[in-house]
């Protein structure tokens, strides 16, 4: 075949999947209509803490077109949402894991929380019956403050009486505690994460079925992770069994990590499709999407850095306060504990690190990861607690970067994980470079000249991905494994169709996977495709997020190609009549070693599944491969970033000028779609360093509910960016040598682009300033410091 | 969204006509801010009058002197008009600075004045000009128009038909934007007209107003430097989530400054 064709793993290959997305003739949720499809819209509640005394659902009822109404008196025979990590707290107790209803029950705990189904021959219809709901609420005062939720005297929860979820902590706090006795300088920080609403380009939806011939249910659903959707709605809610489910995410507009999670309405969707007799699609409004999506980051936290009179880092302490929202989404507790504090080591080789997390209850839309989640928020304290400490001690801020690098692998750090790889000077030299930060002085005195202040930025970022060693998941809380499974089918003609557990909802997968498996057999990129995102198709799956799709979904489905050919092997043996041992399998053709006697591809699947002349006795026909792959340990992306801003000191607007990004991803398998992954995910970042702040009221409602005023960041917003994919330390534990990259801009941005802006302050004395850093809180940080 | 009547009069007296008859219908120019307060439930009219077929409320004419332009003349039209980026270029600027594409080519100006939306662009240009709002009843001065938040001059069912800007010896727009909807934060425009320097500010309170100071400072000597140490009080300025009053005043002189730098 193509005995010789140069190696699609490496190229930029154009994406197989845009043509269709180009053409507009993807299938998202919401282009399916079933027969006999009716729509339900959701009651939800205007108030953020409020007991229901009564709904009266009777006008509604007789309103035109409606089929059905359900109030959560009507589900309250069935389970809530589950949680899907325990987390202990110090004491040894479990967190608090208050029942998250499918429809409010008795109280409502924020705004936007779903009160009641209304199911209707037409959304519009369903809409305006709802507008007749009648719902007597006695209101309640509302928790909203992140830091001040523990000490409020109002609680969310009857369970949890300081709306306290957990207390949770890791590392050795005495050692921490002997090592500041020592140290010859401590600098200190206390910071927001600000709340982000994630706001994907396609809200969610779900379009559920029930068919009475067997009983049985199809969800379409706008999930990342359709198998453990169904998982999580047959096993722990509906009851319903596990093989009487297809769950189908078809084409999904972008998640970001907002629809890893099973949410209320498609589980509501699902149970009412029995009791209708027919379909229910539901499609949120944008104001429900920014009131219902789970939401991303809140912490608020101090951090302590103690260092020797050398600048070396002798250990850190750091306590922080996470916001759950009002209920446990199906990840929310980890996020601020297994995917945060293990991560407070970054690129550094500090000894000692002891962390306390307090997580707790508010009357505010759930807080779930958000691309990156967890590692964002550890990223930006550790780098900008760095920065800070350069500043104080007069270091440069490379240079006090350097003196701590970890620079021997493995690394085991004192917060639980053990790097593999890695090479932190390369990558933050190869940074300074591209930045130009030679040239630095002379863009600032130009700056200068037109009244502007030039400031410039550095973070050093790590990541924990490729999410996760089961054994180590577990040990830790996750109550689910966490390895990805793989089908490769082999067809009769030797063309190859493969079944991912991952999900694409934006990623390109169905281009790079192709690129591995076309490669492995020696095949076109046409000859290869990939299915995903149906439970009816794909044999199981955990899903895509954690940046693990080509860690683990692609290591599983390298396991199959490995089985495959391996099979091959047995078969052209038979064939050529030659011993297993001595076929060699290169370009897509079966050799027998040291010789020209060889079979193509095709052909030996042929003669699987067309088995004449077979060794029928030993193996059975057909080409078709399973593998299951779990990975021994996360994979650790890591990379330097250089932000230059200019601050008008009249306005305080910030405009990022100059972005530049070196990344070490491992193997990169197509660097188009992956520098495309860090082009998003820096404008992620600059969104909540400049723009995005999600903001409630005291009484809880949310402030930024739409566009108008929740600032998500635009094309003028972007400075032309220099993205270099280092050569980069390939994973030492995967096949695939690739450690992930949908996070790592989201990760690296937030802290390179604060630096920045506090580097232009400095010279005005302003050493602290809160995310998003817009234009009116520079202006205010600049005042305060002129008066 | 509840069931509405929709009219489309073929004549500005039907138009008036069914607009006197029914005090709880609307009149319908671009729809751009309407409409998306319809979708939001925060407004639900008896009717639209929709001023659509009056082809005589379109248009751009201008001379030495003045240009005048039709009230159903979209942003898009003006930004565009070859005659008002002669006579008056920052008004053209300022028009294709508002909203979006969509907005721009849908929006219309007397729509504009009509709402009377406290951070719209269309009211700092009308003040610092001095234009003349013509209606179907009478011609309106500027000064005077804007009356509060969404309040205007116009009595109800009076419907405006054209808006006349003199032409200014020079003037410039500067729009600090909102980071999210990117509507005036605050705008501030500067003129010097035949009748004198004339400054108004939107987006910084209830609705668009004249700066007094800043105009005396700029007609003693019309230069950037003229701005400078001049501060304004805050107390009937906006405070928001994006913006305290103080930070308000604090940028109109910086605006005005820039205007004319």
């Amino acid at each position: 075949m193509n005995a010789a064709r140069a190696p699609l793993i490496g190229r930029s290959v154009e994406r197989k999947e845009d043509h269709r997305f180009l053409t507009g003739v993807g299938q998202y949720t919401d282009d399916i209509v079933l027969p006999g499809q009716s729509y339900g819209f959701f009651l939800r509640s205007p108030h953020a803490h409020a007991r229901i005394r009564s709904i009266d659902a009777g006008a509604a009822r007789g309103a035109p077109g409606v089929l059905a109404i359900f109030t959560g008196e009507d589900l309250a025979g069935i389970g809530g949402l589950p949680c899907g990590w325990l987390i202990k707290s110090v004491d040894g107790t479990p967190m608090k894991e208050p029942k998250h209803p499918v429809l409010a029950e008795g109280k409502v705990r924020h705004v936007g929380e779903q009160v009641a189904l209304v199911v209707a021959e037409s959304a519009a219809q369903a809409k305006a019956a709802a507008a007749l709901i009648e719902v007597d609420y006695e209101i309640l005062p509302a928790v909203v403050e992140t830091a001040a939720a523990a000490a409020s005297g109002t609680a969310v929860h009857d369970l949890a009486a300081d709306n306290v979820c957990y207390t949770w902590s890791i590392g050795d706090e005495g050692a921490v505690t002997a090592a500041f006795a020592r140290a010859a300088h401590v600098t200190t920080l206390r910071l927001v994460n600000n709340r982000l609403i994630p706001n994907a380009l396609e809200p969610r939806a779900a379009n559920a079925a029930h068919s009475p011939g067997d009983d049985s249910y199809t969800l379409y659903v706008t999930s990342q992770n359709p198998h453990v959707e169904r998982l999580l709605m047959t096993a722990f809610v509906l009851g319903i069994p596990e093989h009487k489910m297809r769950v189908v995410a078809p084409d999904v507009g972008g998640g970001f990590g907002s629809k890893i999670y099973l949410y209320a309405e498609e589980t509501a969707l699902v149970w009412a499709s029995k009791r209708v007799g027919r379909p229910i699609k539901w499609t949120a409004e944008r104001s429900e999407s920014f009131l219902t999506d789970a939401h991303g980051r809140d912490h608020v936290s101090t951090a302590e850095l103690a260092l020797d009179a050398q600048g070396h880092f002798l250990a850190l302490r750091v306590h922080t306060t996470a916001n759950m929202g009002a209920y446990l989404s199906t990840f929310a507790s980890c996020i601020p504990t297994i995917l945060y504090a293990t991560l407070l080591a970054g690129q550094y080789a500090t000894p000692h690190i002891y962390c306390t997390v307090q997580a707790v209850f508010t009357n505010t839309t759930p807080v779930d990861a958000y691309r990156g989640a967890g590692r964002p928020e550890a990223t930006y304290l550790l780098e900008r607690i760095v920065e800070r400490a350069a500043r104080e001690l007069r270091i440069d801020p490379v240079e006090l970067r350097r003196r701590n690098f970890i620079r021997k692998f493995p690394h085991a750090t004192p917060v639980g994980l053990t790097y593999d790889t890695g090479d932190y000077d390369a990558t933050l030299s190869r940074v300074i470079d591209l930045a130009d930060v030679a040239g630095y002085a002379a863009r600032k005195q130009a700056s200068a000249a037109k009244g502007l202040l030039r400031g410039l930025g550095y973070s050093c970022y790590i990541e924990a991905c490729g999410l996760a060693p089961s054994n180590i998941a577990g040990a830790l809380g996750a109550r689910a494994g966490l390895f990805e499974a793989a089908e490769v089918r082999v067809h009769p003609t030797g063309k190859v169709t493969v079944f991912t557990g991952s999900h694409s909802h934006g990623q390109g997968h169905e281009t790079t996977f192709a690129q591995v498996v076309a490669d492995r057999l020696g095949l076109s990129l046409e000859d290869v495709d990939i299915q995903h995102g149906d439970t009816g198709k794909v044999l199981f799956g955990m899903g895509t997020y954690g940046s693990r799709s080509l860690a683990v979904g692609g290591s599983a489905i390298v396991k199959a190609l490995d089985k495959i050919i391996s099979k091959g092997k047995k078969i052209a043996a038979h064939l050529l009549e030659a011993s297993d041992a001595d076929v060699e399998f290169e370009h897509g053709e079966f050799r027998i070693a040291g010789t020209d006697r060889k079979k193509a591809f095709a052909e030996i699947a042929l003669a699987a599944y067309v088995p004449h002349n077979y060794p029928l006795g030993t193996l059975e026909p057909g080409l078709n491969e399973n593998a299951f792959y779990d990975p021994t340990n996360f994979t650790y992306p890591a990379g330097s970033y250089v932000c230059e801003v200019e601050v008008d000191p009249l306005t305080g607007k910030v405009r990022v000028d100059r972005f530049s990004a070196s990344d070490d991803f491992g193997n990169v398998i197509n660097p188009m779609i992956v520098e495309g992954q860090v082009q998003g995910g820096i404008a992620q970042g600059i969104g909540q360093a400049l723009l995005e702040g999600c903001r409630y009221n005291e009484d809880g409602q949310l402030l930024t509910g739409s566009f108008t005023d929740y600032a998500l960041p635009r094309a003028d917003d972007m400075p032309a960016l220099a993205i270099e994919l280092a050569p980069g330390t390939p994973c030492t534990h995967n096949p695939l040598g690739a450690k992930g990259c949908g996070e790592a801009g989201a990760i690296g941005t937030p802290p390179a682009v604060i630096n920045a802006v506090l580097d232009a302050l400095a010279p005005l004395g302003v050493t602290d300033i809160d995310m998003p850093a817009t234009p009116h809180r520079v202006w205010e940080a600049i005042r305060r410091h002129a008066r | 969204m509840s069931a509405m009547a929709y009219h489309r009069p073929s004549s500005l007296a039907e138009a008036a006509k069914l607009a006197a008859g029914d005090p709880d219908a609307r009149i319908l120019a671009g729809g751009q801010s309407i409409l998306p307060s319809m979708k939001l439930g925060l407004l639900a009219p008896s009717a639209f009058i929709d001023l659509a077929a009056l082809g005589e409320l379109r248009g751009i004419r201008a001379d030495r002197k003045s240009v005048t332009v039709g009230a159903m003349t979209t942003h898009a039209a003006v930004a565009a008009s070859p005659e008002v980026m002669a006579a008056i270029p920052s008004l053209a600027k300022l028009a294709a600075g508002i909203g979006d594409p969509q907005v721009r080519n849908r929006g219309t100006i007397g729509g504009s004045l009509a709402n009377s939306d406290p951070a719209a662009d269309y009211p700092a240009a009308v003040l610092a000009l001095n234009a003349t709002i013509r209606t179907n009843r009478r011609a309106l001065p500027a000064d005077g128009f804007f009356k509060g938040l969404f309040e205007t001059a116009l009595a109800p069912g009076e419907i405006i038909t054209a808006v006349e800007f003199p032409v200014p010896n020079t003037a410039s727009y500067v729009k600090f934007p909102q980071p999210a909807s990117r509507f005036a934060l605050v705008g501030v425009f500067v003129a010097q007209t035949s009748t004198g320097v004339r400054v108004a500010v939107t987006g910084a309170g209830p609705c668009a107003f004249r700066v007094k100071v800043l105009e005396d400072a700029l007609a003693r000597r019309y230069a950037p430097q003229a701005c400078e140490g001049i501060s304004l009080p805050s107390g009937d300025l906006n405070t928001d989530i994006h913006a305290s009053a103080e930070y308000r005043a604090h940028l109109i002189p910086v605006l005005a400054q820039r205007a004319l730098a």
